[in-house]
């Protein structure tokens, strides 16, 4: 492409935004315009969802594509819930589904019918922190926090399935979620600490 | 730890943010929400090199909810594109990087061909695969290892040469070469942008960025605004470790798609995209020499380098200067060179340039040990040194001597044996090694606001951001300590470029920058509570400023301490309602100058190898940081326990493949490029010097983030030679490599 005038261009450009807007205001006349020799799109199937999130009942219309992960985070601001792969290797969106810890990313919200899901942000009902959060806080175990939402809710589920009987055993469970910043062998000194509580959690 | 004794009386424990994050409630970048928002996703190239010969946008386009498809053909011309500098006004530079949505030349395997914009995230990702996409291939090169051996492939050498060459006679040498592949920062949050155009020469951007200013900048200069008219916010980053150093192309076009559509734009990457898009640590090769007399003192050093660029920027980081400083040695010589292949630029990744060159160094040192039939520590020492030999100028402190002495301690360096291969324990072959770690410790200059209200809570704000280290808790310890006020009554706000301006987080430079901002800020709203004090307070009436002291939120008067007033008081007697001030600190000073600061940091392995299948365990971890005082014990600990993490994989696992063919990335995802998991972590004992640089800044701070991985790839190579006998100077380290066959499934 040939370099044209800066000072153009940078009318040119930021003028643009006025002149598109108009065009999108009338959307099918544009798609129309476009479709000329394409397949004709099927249409995409709109089904009810009824699902419980952290104790409350929702019933919505959603797009039969969308992953539990996407309808947390776009549709319902339930943004504690991380995505960090989308492809089930990363951990940082795990949650409980009927008390399961599952990876969000994975899982299609219309498969999960009537299911119960917990996020980071229902973990606790009180205004307490749950004690594997206040472990979490406890010994640092997290630095940016992008993956801790997901190591939380695997840390209890490790705690609930009896799997944090043992150092060795609390990291293999948790294999399953990266942190990159390292904080792993924090991550195992909390989840030690509550399961050594033997508080029910 | 030794981390206990500090003297800070007011501070917790905890994160200042650390709620936030255990609870979920702190936003990241693409968790944003704004009306209308529109979702962008990204085509990528599935060649290395060639020409787009055409592309079919009708069939995405007519799908469900496909606003738009953005590519070199409709995509608005954006000024700071233009090539021709001499059209440009003066003070405006163009967009720096690949010019994405340009023009139809690909130049690497997953450069952005179009943009997928749809009202959501289901919709753009659905339509991206009927984009039709039609290439020219052309002649490509991503293979390093063949193209570095043309020296014609080679690009703008750097050469130095101190010392007119050994004369003396060499009792033992080491002559070895050293290859590191390309390692991908893989942070946990992808990088994303929203951008939303709030008038027609207006732009918000959240961005996932380390530099709120720099990114502002970057997209002013772009776009043709000015830089007030950009706000870029970056509440919290999930990780970066580099690769958020600059603005990749996410940036212009997600700004581009929200200007096109006079709409807000998501634009996230997936994390196949996060591994050709945001940069890479560059692949290197390095020869090291190194000759020693009997006493172990070195008589020359020549370390030579090539690392990987792309074809369209120059790339070069100091891979080569930690043996121009490092060591006691009058006989140096290094030379660097770049080599661009059909990839994309790499960028800054932890421990830049250092963590290569140490690799390189450590080991060369580790491996003249043995021929000399010295203890490593020992002939470090021999060669330790208080004056920088690059520049002559002394150290701002070396503590490297009380490193080595913990760590020895602490792993049990006595049960190390001196012949490689000698020692089992429950069946694996056990070996012990350590090396060294240093990266500059800088200062720059900051400005920050300081507002003290009248109701006792003081706030601070400063455009840097905070990638994961704690800036914020430690900026907020730093004022608590300044202040002598609880850290409950201190807000430190970053990650917004309307703040007053602070640098990028990169180079452990944040904690020595902003903090000495902070202490500056304190220091002067002290001076003024005090000079209120007096000119309000009847109980002070008289006194002068330097008879006056703040703590426990009171102001005092030095020699008798029943006479006090708290600050709620002072602002009463005043009238006033708050203390406003924004202070900037400078870079270093004239006598800073009159020093080399760095940090310093040592690492400790133990290690086991399967005799049977070469599997290596790490088993213990002993580091140590020697990066003046440490503000917060806590957080401190963390990033020296992440830059073990960090360097376990860098030494057994991380390495991004090239079908060399194709030009294509083919492990691409955490489930094919392996960073370290839970389970390959052992007990890591982190531990600090402690000691105040105060040479370096008023606070006595030096950074950490690149020390705690910088020289731990080379203490792993060192423990595993110990165990084995066998040296492998290519990374990651496999059985494989160990000679090990490895049975295909």
């Amino acid at each position: 492409m040939k370099p044209c005038n800066y000072n153009d261009a940078r009318r040119g450009f930021l003028k643009k935004s006025a002149a598109v807007a108009a065009l999108y205001l009338t959307p099918t006349v544009f798609v129309k315009a476009f479709a000329v020799d394409a397949v004709i799109p099927t249409p995409i199937a709109k089904e009810k969802l009824v699902i419980t999130i952290n104790g409350k009942l929702v019933q919505m219309e959603v797009d039969a594509r969308i992953t539990i992960l996407n309808l947390l985070r776009e549709e319902l601001a339930y943004t504690g819930t991380k995505k960090g792969c989308e492809m089930g290797q990363c951990g940082a969106c795990t949650i409980h589904i009927n008390g399961k810890r599952t990876k969000s990313c994975m899982q299609l919200a219309v498969a999960n019918q009537n299911n119960k899901i917990t996020t980071i942000e229902g973990l606790s009902t009180t205004e307490q922190l749950h004690p594997m959060q206040a472990a979490f806080l406890k010994y640092d175990a997290f630095q940016c926090g992008y993956c801790t939402s997901g190591q939380i809710m695997s840390a209890v589920a490790c705690v609930r399935e009896g799997q944090a009987k043992t150092r060795d055993s609390i990291k293999t469970y948790m294999d399953t979620n990266i942190c990159r910043c390292g904080a792993y062998q924090n991550i195992v000194d909390a989840i030690e600490e509550v399961a050594k509580t033997g508080t029910k959690i | 730890m030794n981390t206990k004794n500090i003297n800070t009386i007011f501070w917790e424990d905890e994160r200042v943010d650390g709620v936030d994050k255990v609870t979920g409630k702190a936003r990241y970048t693409a968790e944003h929400s704004l009306p209308n928002l529109a979702y962008a996703v990204f085509v990528t190239s599935n060649i290395a090199k060639g020409t787009i010969k055409n592309i079919d946008i009708s069939k995405a386009m007519a799908m469900p909810g496909v606003l738009d498809v953005i590519y070199y053909a409709n995509c608005p011309v954006v000024p700071g594109y233009n090539s021709n500098a001499a059209e440009r006004p003066k003070n405006v530079s163009e967009w720096r990087g690949h010019k994405v949505l340009y023009d139809n030349k690909v130049r690497f395997f997953g450069q952005p061909i179009a943009l997928v914009v749809a009202d959501s995230f289901e919709n753009a990702n659905a339509a991206i695969r009927f984009v039709k996409v039609e290439y020219e291939i052309e002649k490509f090169e991503t293979n390093f290892d063949k193209a570095r051996l043309d020296a014609a492939n080679l690009k703008a050498p750097i050469n130095y040469k101190r010392g007119a060459g050994n004369t003396k006679t060499v009792a033992a040498s080491v002559d070895a070469e050293y290859n590191i592949p390309i390692e991908v920062h893989n942070p946990m949050e992808l990088q994303a942008t929203i951008a939303y155009w709030e008038a027609e020469d207006k732009l918000l951007l959240y961005d996932k960025t380390q530099g709120p200013k720099s990114t502002q900048g970057a997209v002013a200069r772009t776009f043709g605004l000015p830089e007030k008219n950009v706000r870029v916010i970056a509440e919290n980053v999930g990780g970066a470790f580099g690769s958020s150093l600059r603005s990749w192309s996410n940036v212009p076009a997600a700004c581009i798609a929200a200007k096109k559509l006079n709409r807000p734009v998501k634009l996230v990457l997936t994390r196949p995209q996060m591994f050709s898009l945001i940069g890479y640590r560059p692949q290197s090769w390095q020869k090291v020499n190194i000759a020693a007399d009997a006493e172990g003192n070195f008589l020359s050093i020549n370390h030579e380098a090539i690392s990987s660029t792309s074809r369209y920027e120059d790339f070069r980081e100091g891979i080569v200067d930690v043996s121009k400083f490092l060591y006691a040695c009058e006989n140096v010589t290094t030379k660097y060179s770049i080599l661009p292949l059909d990839l994309s630029t790499p960028i800054w990744m932890r421990g830049p340039g250092e963590a290569t060159g140490c690799f390189a160094l450590e080991s060369a040192i580790d491996d003249l040990s043995y021929k000399l039939k010295m203890d490593p520590i020992d002939l470090r020492i021999k060669n330790f040194t208080t004056i920088n030999p690059e520049n002559k100028l002394p150290f701002s402190d070396n503590n490297l001597k009380a490193c080595y002495n913990y760590g020895k301690e602490k792993i049990g360096w006595q049960n190390r044996p001196s012949v490689p291969g000698k020692l089992k324990e429950n069946g694996l072959l056990i070996g012990y090694g350590m090396a060294v770690g240093v990266f500059g410790a800088g200062k720059g200059a900051a400005s920050v606001r300081i507002v003290l209200s009248n109701d006792g809570k003081l706030l601070l704000e400063c455009a840097v951001s905070d990638m994961g280290p704690g800036t914020t808790t430690s900026m907020t310890k730093i004022a608590a300590e300044a202040m002598q006020m609880p850290i409950t009554k201190i807000k430190f706000k970053l990650g917004d470029s309307d703040l007053p301006p602070g640098p990028s987080q990169g180079g452990s430079g944040t904690t020595s920058t902003v903090g000495s901002a902070v202490d500056l800020a304190c220091k002067t709203v002290q001076q003024k509570l005090k000079e209120l004090a007096i000119q309000f307070a009847p109980v002070f009436a008289g006194a002068t400023a330097d008879t006056l002291e703040v703590k426990n939120e009171m102001v005092v008067l030095k020699s008798d301490a029943s006479k006090n007033i708290d600050i709620i008081g002072v602002f009463k007697l005043a009238n006033q309602d708050k203390i406003d001030l924004i202070i900037s600190s400078t870079g270093k000073t004239p006598e800073q100058l009159k020093f080399t600061s760095n940090s310093f940091s040592s690492h400790f392995v133990k290690l086991g190898v399967n005799p049977k299948d070469g599997k290596i365990k790490v088993l213990q971890v002993v580091t140590t940081g020697d990066a003046g005082k440490i503000i917060s014990p806590k957080t401190a600990r963390s990033q020296m326990l992440g830059g073990v993490v960090g360097g376990i994989g860098m030494a057994l696992s991380e390495k991004l493949e090239i079908d060399h063919t194709t030009g294509q990335i083919t492990n691409a995802s955490f489930g094919a490029y392996h960073v370290p998991l839970h389970s390959q972590i052992p007990a890591i004992d982190a531990w600090f010097v402690n000691k105040p640089d105060m040479n370096v800044n008023d606070i006595g701070a030096k950074g950490i983030g690149e020390i705690a991985l910088i020289g731990f790839a080379a203490a792993i190579s060192n423990a595993i030679y110990n165990a084995t006998g066998k040296r492998v100077n290519d990374l990651p380290i496999t059985p494989e490599k160990l000679g090990f066959k490895i049975a295909k499934v």
